[in-house]
């Protein structure tokens, strides 16, 4: 049988199908995710000493009462607690701020893993490279570019819970038990930081160098309250560069030694806290983390035991707006697709108002 | 291009599965209520672990791509100019208007602030990084295009004098002329936002195990939601001719069966050449819980390919197994990635409530009614051809 024309048109669609799969297959092949982003330039954060934490919830309550969270209340406890106590077992719509606790077997001896205990402290991390950040429609979710920390505005937020879904470390919480209910995560209390010149005024905060003057920036402004109320330093404020530095200082030392523990703010001039170093594991939680993060964990204990996930050094928003941006560049792909699509239908549609007898539909 | 003449399936409406529908529609009736007083943990057993329910994942991520049915035979019969299906075009269309709309429902009784889901449209909130923007974007704008590429059928069922009055005659005409550009945006679309829905995926980095956790997902999500939409069309098709006894369409399908099987072989081939060079292979084998969904998901997205290539897919009967199989595989496909599998740990876990399952079955039955009532009051079956 000769090439009949339908024939020949299947043959000449499966060849361009063909060829346009190769340049597309060689485009996407790649999908390299793009860069992590840089630490900002006058990057806040945390560091967290679970081996100098002593689970005293001090920083749970200040953070409810500094952010106006309502007391956590379980069904079970509800008849005798009467919301006198805060009983939160984990972040939640009510929590910010929460502490946990690692248990194992006789919970003999606090910061070990075999019959041990150790605390964790658990908020937002504030990463570099936020997926939370990556995936808001409507930027509720933002990275200030100066400081670094991560904001939410309810106003803007449409509750669609990506960045609950999102989050590496499972952060942001939706308020589920509310008919009008919001995200909710810690802010770094940036509502008591906004009187420091370094947020209200430009020209402060870029003669401010990161590091130098720590204690003449935040003389006058307060700082967050759960780093304001940890009675050990273990929950300690400060520039993220400084952080590092502190915690890598720690954990040169021998477990044991005495260190004179910084408290509040870490370059502040109140009275430190000398205590024996713990036996710190060689990992620096949150330095590198999905892109790197502003707040750092040091742990007796390896962090997947305390709830801190193993994650890569890349962070989920550069894979996917790696992939988005290939795709989408531009819009140029788009674009020429519809194009295209506009001149094939065209041409259909003319030929479709006089059908062929051969394509006759059986009816 | 309208050779092919629709007619209203006319009969009573209001029938005993019409109203057993309604039933089910009234029931959810009263759980959205509750769910807008009282909150959403009221109805449903969503957590911040699990923030995304069946509400996004049943009636959105699955219930889009069984409205696919208009996109998948758009993109065969307007821009591969397989003219020969065309009788099919209209009943699709149809699907996909129900399926995205209610799909738009659902988002709406699931966004946690939904008096300010207007702010996606505004340009100073936008976050153009965000794959959900572009997604809820797209899917609007979808559902537009789909109500105008339908609008036709209601232009038809006017009588002439009242088109006149109201100047719809020249709409019509217009909406004819330029019903090509509307099929090309209705071909773009969803090429877009099902892509898209694969790509939100992959924000979840480690909490998705790299079975399914891939960058080629756009590619993946776009190819199984074309499948499906060829075995949507397929499958609703059959149930109208079994419960109307319209014309069977069998043999317009056996051609059709072959391309929902190559876009399946294709869907395969790239999955597992994917697993292979990540190095993944032995997951699929590993007996635990994840190996062996991907291993059902396999038998499904591979039993229609066999069927279908085979003599059986001129049999109505055969035709019939091989839709339902793809649109189950494509579903599990989808229902693993967004919802089975996923790992967000602290010991977070998740099963719909009775009230939430509710929800998702009352907005399918009212897809279902609104179908119904619309093959029978309007020109949307196709009633015979006019030789042109």
């Amino acid at each position: 049988m000769s090439l009949n024309r339908r024939q020949f048109l299947q043959g000449a669609a499966r060849a361009v199908a063909t060829v346009a799969a190769a340049p597309v297959a060689e485009a996407a092949a790649p999908f390299a995710p793009r860069e992590n982003k840089p630490l900002p330039p006058k990057a806040i954060g945390m560091l967290y000493d679970s081996t100098q934490c002593i689970g005293c919830k001090a920083c749970v309550s200040a953070c409810k009462e500094a952010n106006h969270m309502p007391v956590e209340q379980p069904q079970a406890y509800a008849g005798w607690n009467e919301g006198t106590w805060d009983t939160a077992e984990d972040l939640s719509g009510k929590t910010l701020n929460v502490i946990r606790v690692y248990q194992h077997g006789t919970m003999a001896e606090k910061d070990r893993e075999v019959n041990g205990y150790a605390f964790i402290k658990r908020h937002c991390l504030h990463c570099i490279d936020p997926s939370c950040v990556s995936v808001c429609p409507v930027s509720a979710m933002r990275k200030n570019p100066i400081t670094g920390i991560v904001t939410h505005n309810p106003d803007a937020c449409i509750g669609c819970r990506y960045c609950v879904l999102g989050c590496p470390f499972n952060v942001p919480h939706y308020q589920f038990d509310e008919a009008l209910g919001q995200i909710s995560k810690c802010q770094l209390c940036s509502h008591l930081l906004a009187d420091n010149p370094l947020f209200a005024d430009d020209q402060v905060a870029a003669a401010a160098q990161a590091g130098t003057a720590a204690t003449a920036l935040w003389k006058n402004s307060r700082i967050p309250a759960c780093c304001e109320v940890c009675p050990t330093g273990a929950s300690l404020f400060g520039w993220v560069t400084d952080l590092q530095a502190e915690a890598e200082r720690r954990m040169a030392l021998k477990p044991g030694e005495v260190y004179e523990f910084p408290r509040g703010l870490l370059g502040g001039d109140r009275m430190i806290n000398a205590a024996p170093v713990g036996h710190y594991q060689p990992h620096l939680y949150g330095e590198k983390e999905s892109g790197g993060t502003q707040v750092r964990y040091l742990t007796g204990i390896p962090h997947e035991k305390l709830g801190l996930p193993k994650l890569p050094d890349h962070s989920s928003a550069a894979v996917t707006e790696g992939v988005q941006h290939t795709l989408y560049k531009g819009m140029i792909a788009p674009l020429a697709l519809l194009g295209g699509l506009v001149a094939l239908a065209r041409r259909s549609a003319k030929q479709g108002d006089a059908p062929r007898n051969e394509e006759e539909p059986p009816t | 291009m309208n050779a092919i003449i629709h007619r209203p399936l006319g009969g009573k409406v209001v029938t005993k599965p019409f109203l057993i529908l309604g039933l089910f529609v009234l029931i959810a009736a009263y759980f959205i209520l509750r769910r807008f007083l009282f909150g959403m943990g009221d109805v449903s057993n969503m957590n911040n672990g699990f923030p995304i329910g069946t509400w996004v994942v049943l009636d959105v991520v699955i219930g889009t791509a069984f409205g696919c049915g208009g996109f998948a035979m758009a993109l065969l019969i307007y821009i591969f100019n397989r003219n020969v299906y065309h009788p099919l075009m209209r009943p699709a269309l149809l699907g996909g208007v129900f399926g995205y709309t209610l799909g738009g429902l659902a988002v709406m009784i699931d966004l946690g602030r939904y008096w300010q889901a207007f702010n996606l449209l505004l340009p100073w909130y936008a976050q153009p990084n965000s794959v959900i923007l572009e997604v809820g974007l797209c899917v609007m704008a979808y559902i537009t295009v789909l109500w105008l590429e339908f609008w036709p059928a209601f232009l038809e069922r006017m009588s002439p004098r009242f088109k006149q009055r109201f100047g719809l005659d020249q709409l019509q005409a217009f909406l004819k002329r330029y019903m090509y550009v509307l099929v090309a945006v209705g071909v773009l679309l969803p090429t877009m936002h099902q892509s898209s829905l694969g790509t939100v995926l992959l924000i979840l980095g480690h909490k998705l195990p790299p079975l399914w956790n891939t960058p080629w997902l756009p590619l993946l999500f776009l190819s199984s939601a074309l499948a499906m939409g060829y075995g949507v069309v397929m499958l609703e098709a059959t149930l109208v001719n079994r419960a109307f006894n319209t014309p069977s369409e069998t043999v317009l399908f056996a051609r059709l069966s072959r391309v929902a099987a190559g876009l399946l072989v294709g869907f395969s081939a790239l999955r597992w050449a994917d697993l292979i060079y990540r190095g993944q292979l032995g997951a699929v084998f590993a007996g635990d819980f994840n190996g062996n969904l991907f291993l059902i998901e396999t038998v499904l997205f591979l039993a229609p390919v066999f069927i279908l290539l085979s003599w059986r897919r001129t049999r109505q009967r055969w035709q019939f197994i091989g839709a339902v199989s793809v649109l189950a595989a494509g579903s599990l496909y989808r229902l693993d990635a967004y919802l089975l599998v996923l790992q967000p740990g602290n010991g977070w876990t998740y099963f719909p409530s009775g009230p939430e399952l509710m929800i998702t079955v009352g907005v399918v039955c009212l897809e279902i009614m609104l179908y119904l009532l619309f093959i029978k009051t309007l020109p949307v079956l196709p009633g015979g051809t006019a030789k042109a």
